[in-house]
């Protein structure tokens, strides 16, 4: 009886969906920021990549408070867990020798990977979140593969909270020094598609980085600590 | 194109009723993580690859790992 009406249920939701989607046309542009951006972009903020001269640039703001959101989460779970710690040197077993070596090769490369991705942000696909994502996972197989290792607490909380300082003080410099709004472009934007250009979106690009990176390699260890 | 978008899609609904279904939910987690992975290459395909990147190294990577995490804490088959 339950299974049916659940069944019946999801076939409302389907329906009611389905029926909101079909007014929706898609591949319509519903306002006209987007084209603004598709045309302008470049010249305004001197990044190739317009999503990127979008989050850090035009909707700088929203970043920061994107960021802040996983700083708060990353917080909360830190104290959640921070009420059972008890910390036995407990011996691990170590991990066995094909993975031990597959990740000692594999972990330079993924940083350097993670790397890439956040400084040419600006330029190619990719940025702070992908390239800090990519790090984060460098270091979970780091914690996978060689036990016992991983970065200490106090490293993860002091880089991102260097880089959460590093984004607002750069906004509040060009709040005081370029324009009359937060996070305003003050730095010169070089020419288009090369590695120094774009003026600000570089750095706090790679301040997202440090601390998006700082941020899930800390969770993760967290969590597999508490696991063990 | 479409022949390979329409067989990711496929595959992608299959596991992702089959992350569902599983009772051994280490199975689910894979299946879930594929999921992630075939939406990674599908939003590449559907010319979004900042979207791609974020999915695939979060999505497949990170989020798995969090839930084989917890369930090394937990039971493993479901009752």
């Amino acid at each position: 009886m339950r299974r049916v009406i659940s069944v019946i249920l999801l076939l409302i939701v389907a329906l009611g969906i389905t029926l909101c989607l079909l007014h929706i046309p898609f591949g319509v542009p519903k306002t006209k920021v987007g084209e603004h951006y598709l045309q302008k972009g470049k010249q305004e903020t001197g990044a190739t990549n317009i999503v990127t001269s979008v989050v850090v640039n035009y909707r700088g703001f929203d970043t920061l408070g994107e960021v802040t959101v996983l700083f708060v989460s990353a917080i909360g779970l830190s104290a959640v867990l921070a009420s059972r710690r008890k910390k036995t040197a407990k011996e691990v077993e170590p991990a066995s020798l094909v993975l031990f070596s597959g990740c000692r090769f594999l972990f330079p490369l993924i940083l350097f990977l993670g790397a890439y991705i956040i400084v040419h942000g600006h330029l190619t696909p990719g940025g702070g979140f992908q390239g800090g994502a990519v790090i984060a996972s460098a270091f979970l197989l780091i914690y996978l593969g060689c036990r016992g290792r991983g970065v200490s607490e106090t490293k993860t909380k002091v880089t991102e909270s260097l880089g959460g300082l590093v984004f607002v003080i750069v906004g509040l410099t060009g709040l005081a020094v370029g324009g009359h709004y937060f996070l305003s472009n003050f730095l010169p934007k070089g020419t288009l598609f090369s590695l120094f250009s774009a003026g600000i979106i570089p750095i706090i690009y790679i301040a997202i980085g440090f601390k998006v990176g700082s941020e899930l390699a800390g969770i993760i260890g967290k969590l597999i600590e508490e696991s063990e | 194109m479409i022949l390979v978008v329409t067989l990711l899609v496929g595959v992608m609904l299959i596991s992702a009723i089959a992350a569902s279904i599983f009772k051994d939910l280490m199975n689910a987690v894979i299946a879930s993580c594929l999921v992630s992975l075939i939406a990674a290459i599908l939003f590449y395909f559907l010319q979004a690859p900042d979207v791609a990147m974020a999915e695939a190294a979060i999505g497949a990577a990170l989020v798995t790992a969090v839930f084989v995490i917890a369930l090394r804490r937990t039971n493993r088959y479901e009752e």
